[in-house]
C-alpha cells in the first residue's frame, strides 16, 4: 500500500523577507497545485512574518546552470537543480537510494 | 461596572473559538502529512489566541477578579456558553475540516461585523481575527472540494462529514434573545443576518465539492445557554485537569 | 573501526573534495561527491529529520492538558515548529536524490533510527519544562556545531532551525523557573521530572568517544565538528548553573566539580540502559512508532484525495483549452 502511494509533487519556496528585498529560497515543500504550495508554503515558511511575499515554483520548473558555466568541481550529470527521484522515472520496485 | 449581558455574549465569543481550538489541537503530531499537521496547529493557535483575548476582556467586563485561564479552567461545562457544532470530537480528517469550514465562513462574517463594534476591544479583537479567519476559510475550504471530489473515499467521508455536522450548524444564527441591547448598541452582531450569505457561500463550495447538504428535520441547540452535548464534559475533564489538581498555582 | 573508503570512487576527485571541505567551504546539491559521503549525509540528515517528528509525541501528548492559556498557546507552537523543522531537514535531505516518502517509509518500517530520548514517556506537566530546558537544550549544543556543516542545505536548514530552538529551550527553562517557585506539589513535580530526565539528557550526545563508529569519518568530512563526549561536557557545565539557580539537584551522587578545569565531571552513564533504548526496549518505542504509524495511515486516503484532485484539474485544464 503505502510502499506504492505517490508523492506529492515538490516545490520550492521564496520569500522576501521586507519590502525591496529580493526573494531568497527558503527551502521545499510537498503540495499537489500551486494553490496548495502556496498555502503550505505560508505554513511552514512564513507562519510568524505577516505580509511576506512567498512564490512556490514547481521544483521541475527550475533549470539550473550548466557545468560549461561553472568551475571543475560541478558533476555535468543533469540540468536540474539537484537530484531528486522525482526528475527521473524508475521503474516501480527498484529502490533507489 | 459589570455588564453582564456583555459578559455572557464575550463567553459565547470567546468559548466558541476555545473549545474549537481545542479540538483542532489534537491533531498535533497525528496529522495526514507533515505540512497539513502543520497548518492545523496553525488554525488551532490562532483560534486558541482569539479565546484568550476574548476570555481575558469578558474577565475585566465582569468584574469579580477572574482572569481568561480562571474562565477557561475553573467553570465547568455548563457554564460554557458555545455552539455544539465547537465541542464534536475531530472525528476524521474530513469532520475536522467540513467543521473547520462551516465554522469559518460564520466566523468572518461575525468578525467583519464586529470589526465596526462600538466597543473598540471588540473591534480591535475583531481586525485581527479577520485576517486569520478568512485564511482558515481558504485553507478549510480547498480542503472541502479536493475531499469531496477527490477519491470514491474521499467523497464518502466528506458527504458523511456534512450529513454529521448540519444538524449543527443552524444554532450558529439563533440569536440570543439576552443580547438585544448590544445589539441595538452596536457593541455585538446578531448572527442571525448571517445565515443567508452563509448559506450561499458554503453552497457554492460544497457544489464544487459534488457534495450536498442533507435536510435537517431539527437543528440541534443548547450551547448558548450551557446545555451542551455530552462531549464537553469529557473535553474540559482533560482540559482542566492539571489547572484544577493545582488550585491557586501559577503556571 | 573505520569503514574502509570505497574502490570506485575517484581518488583525485575525494582528495580535491576534502580540500575544499578543509578549507570551509560550501558542498551545495549539484557539486561532486563520494558517494559515501552522499550516503551519510541522507543518514545523518534523515535521523535528524525523523527525531523532530517522532519528539513532537512526547510534548504533544501534554497539549490537551495545558494548565494555562499562555502554556496552551506556547507548546502548541513549540510543537509546530517541530514539525516544521523535520520539514525543512526532509528538504534538505530530499536534494541529495531521495524523496522523503522513501524516508518516511524507513523510519515507520522501523529501519531507521532517531533520537532515542523521545522513547521515553511524558508524565507530569513538568516536562514539559524538563524537555525544552534540557532535550532542547542538549540539542543546540548539537545544531550549533551544524549550522556551519559542509552540506550547504544541511547547514541553511540548521541556522533556521536554531533560531527557534533558542525560544523553546527559554520556554522550558521558564517552566522550571515558575515551578521551582511555585507551591510545593509544583517543586517537587519539577524534582521529579528532572530525575527521570536527567541521564537520558546526557545520553543525547551519544556513546562515549571510545565506542563511537562513525565519527571519524563524519568529523573528516566537516559534518560532526565536535566529538560525543566535548559536547557532553559542554552541556553539563551549561546546564549545572542554571540547576542550581532554581534550587533543584541532579539525580547524580557522584558529580564533582573540578576547580582546574572547571568542568562537572558526571557520575557513571549507564550505558546499558542507552543501547538498550537505541535497540527497542526503551519505554515508549513501540508506542512512538504506532503513533507515526497510525497517522501515516489514517491519513493516506487523504494524501490520495489530493493527488487524485490535482489529477482531475490537470485533466479539465487541457480539456478546457
Amino acid at each position: 500500500m503505502s510502499a506504492d502511494e505517490r508523492s506529492w509533487p515538490l516545490w520550492e519556496v521564496f520569500t522576501q523577507a521586507k519590502d525591496g528585498a529580493p526573494h531568497e529560497h527558503a527551502g521545499s515543500v510537498h503540495a499537489t497545485d500551486a494553490e496548495h504550495a502556496l498555502q503550505n508554503a505560508r505554513d511552514v515558511y512564513a507562519r510568524r512574518n505577516e505580509g511576506i511575499s512567498l512564490w512556490v515554483v514547481p521544483s521541475t520548473a527550475i533549470t539550473a546552470s550548466t557545468p560549461e558555466d561553472m568551475g571543475p568541481f560541478f558533476d555535468p550529470a543533469n540540468d536540474k537543480a539537484y537530484r531528486h527521484p522525482q526528475f527521473y522515472t524508475v521503474p516501480r520496485g527498484v529502490k533507489v537510494f | 461596572m459589570p455588564n453582564r449581558a456583555l459578559f455572557s455574549a464575550l463567553l459565547r465569543l470567546g468559548d466558541d473559538r476555545l473549545v474549537l481550538g481545542h479540538r483542532t489541537s489534537e491533531w498535533c503530531g497525528h496529522g495526514p502529512v507533515l505540512e497539513e499537521d502543520i497548518a492545523l496547529t496553525n488554525m488551532a493557535l490562532d483560534l486558541v489566541g482569539q479565546a484568550t483575548l476574548l476570555l481575558q476582556y469578558a474577565g475585566e467586563v465582569e468584574g469579580a477578579g477572574r482572569d481568561q485561564d480562571a474562565l477557561a479552567y475553573f467553570r465547568d461545562a455548563l457554564e460554557y456558553r458555545n455552539a455544539l457544532l465547537c465541542e464534536l470530537p475531530k472525528g476524521d480528517f474530513g469532520v475536522t475540516i467540513v467543521r473547520q469550514f462551516l465554522y469559518g465562513v460564520y466566523s468572518v462574517l461575525q468578525w467583519e461585523a464586529l470589526s465596526a463594534s462600538t466597543d473598540t476591544t471588540v473591534a480591535g479583537i475583531a481586525a485581527k481575527a479577520l485576517k486569520e479567519s478568512k485564511y482558515h476559510v481558504r485553507h478549510a475550504g480547498e480542503w472541502v472540494i479536493r475531499l469531496g471530489d477527490g477519491t470514491d473515499e474521499s467523497h464518502r467521508r466528506a458527504q458523511a462529514a456534512v450529513d454529521l455536522l448540519w444538524p449543527y450548524s443552524g444554532e450558529l444564527f439563533m440569536q440570543p434573545a439576552d443580547e438585544a441591547a448590544l445589539v441595538a448598541s452596536g457593541v455585538t452582531a446578531d448572527v442571525s443576518v448571517f445565515e443567508a450569505p452563509w448559506t450561499a457561500q458554503v453552497q457554492a463550495v460544497l457544489t464544487r465539492a459534488t457534495l450536498a447538504a442533507p435536510d435537517v428535520a431539527w437543528m440541534q441547540r443548547g450551547g448558548r445557554s450551557g446545555a451542551h452535548t455530552e462531549h464537553l464534559g469529557h473535553m474540559l475533564a482533560e482540559m482542566q485537569i492539571v489547572a484544577r489538581s493545582h488550585p491557586g498555582a501559577k503556571w | 573501526m573505520t569503514p574502509s573508503p570505497a574502490v570506485s570512487e575517484d581518488p583525485q576527485r575525494t582528495a580535491e573534495f576534502e580540500a575544499r571541505i578543509a578549507r570551509g567551504e560550501s558542498i551545495e546539491p549539484k557539486d561532486w561527491m563520494p558517494e559515501r559521503y552522499r550516503k551519510q549525509l541522507i543518514r545523518m540528515m534523515s535521523q535528524h529529520a525523523h527525531s523532530e517528528v517522532v519528539g513532537m509525541l512526547p510534548e504533544g501528548n501534554w497539549i490537551t492538558r495545558a494548565p494555562s492559556l499562555r502554556r496552551k498557546l506556547t507548546l502548541l507552537a513549540k510543537v509546530q515548529d517541530e514539525a516544521g523543522h523535520g520539514l525543512y531537514i526532509y528538504c534538505g535531505t530530499e536534494t541529495l536524490g531521495v524523496d522523503r516518502h522513501e524516508l518516511v517509509q524507513d523510519l515507520l518500517d522501523g529501519k531507521a533510527k532517531y533520537s532515542s530520548i523521545f522513547n521515553y514517556p511524558t508524565l507530569s506537566w513538568a516536562d514539559m519544562g524538563a524537555i525544552g530546558w534540557l532535550v532542547d537544550g542538549a540539542a543546540i549544543v548539537n545544531q550549533t556545531m551544524l549550522a556551519k556543516a559542509s552540506y550547504g542545505p544541511y547547514a541553511r536548514a540548521m541556522v533556521r532551525i536554531c533560531k527557534e530552538e533558542n525560544f523553546h529551550k527559554r520556554q522550558g527553562y521558564e517552566i522550571m523557573v515558575t515551578l521551582s517557585a511555585g507551591t510545593p506539589a509544583q517543586r517537587a513535580m519539577a524534582q521529579e521530572s528532572l530525575n527521570r530526565f536527567w541521564w537520558p539528557s546526557l545520553m543525547m550526545f551519544g556513546p562515549p568517544d571510545k565506542d563511537s563508529s562513525n565519527s571519524d569519518e563524519l568529523m573528516k568530512w566537516g559534518v560532526k565538528k565536535k566529538s560525543n563526549d566535548e559536547l557532553r561536557q559542554r552541556f553539563i557545565n551549561l546546564t549545572m548553573g542554571q540547576v542550581k539557580a532554581i534550587g533543584l539537584t541532579v539525580p547524580d551522587p557522584d558529580l564533582t566539580y573540578d576547580e582546574t578545569t572547571g568542568d562537572w565531571q558526571s557520575g557513571p552513564i549507564d550505558w546499558d540502559e542507552f543501547w538498550r533504548v537505541v535497540k527497542g526496549n526503551g519505554p515508549c518505542n513501540k508506542e512512538r512508532l504506532a503513533a507515526r504509524n497510525a497517522a501515516h495511515d489514517e491519513g493516506a486516503w487523504v494524501r490520495e484525495a489530493a493527488l487524485a484532485y490535482a489529477d482531475k484539474q490537470a485533466g479539465r485544464g487541457t480539456e478546457a483549452a
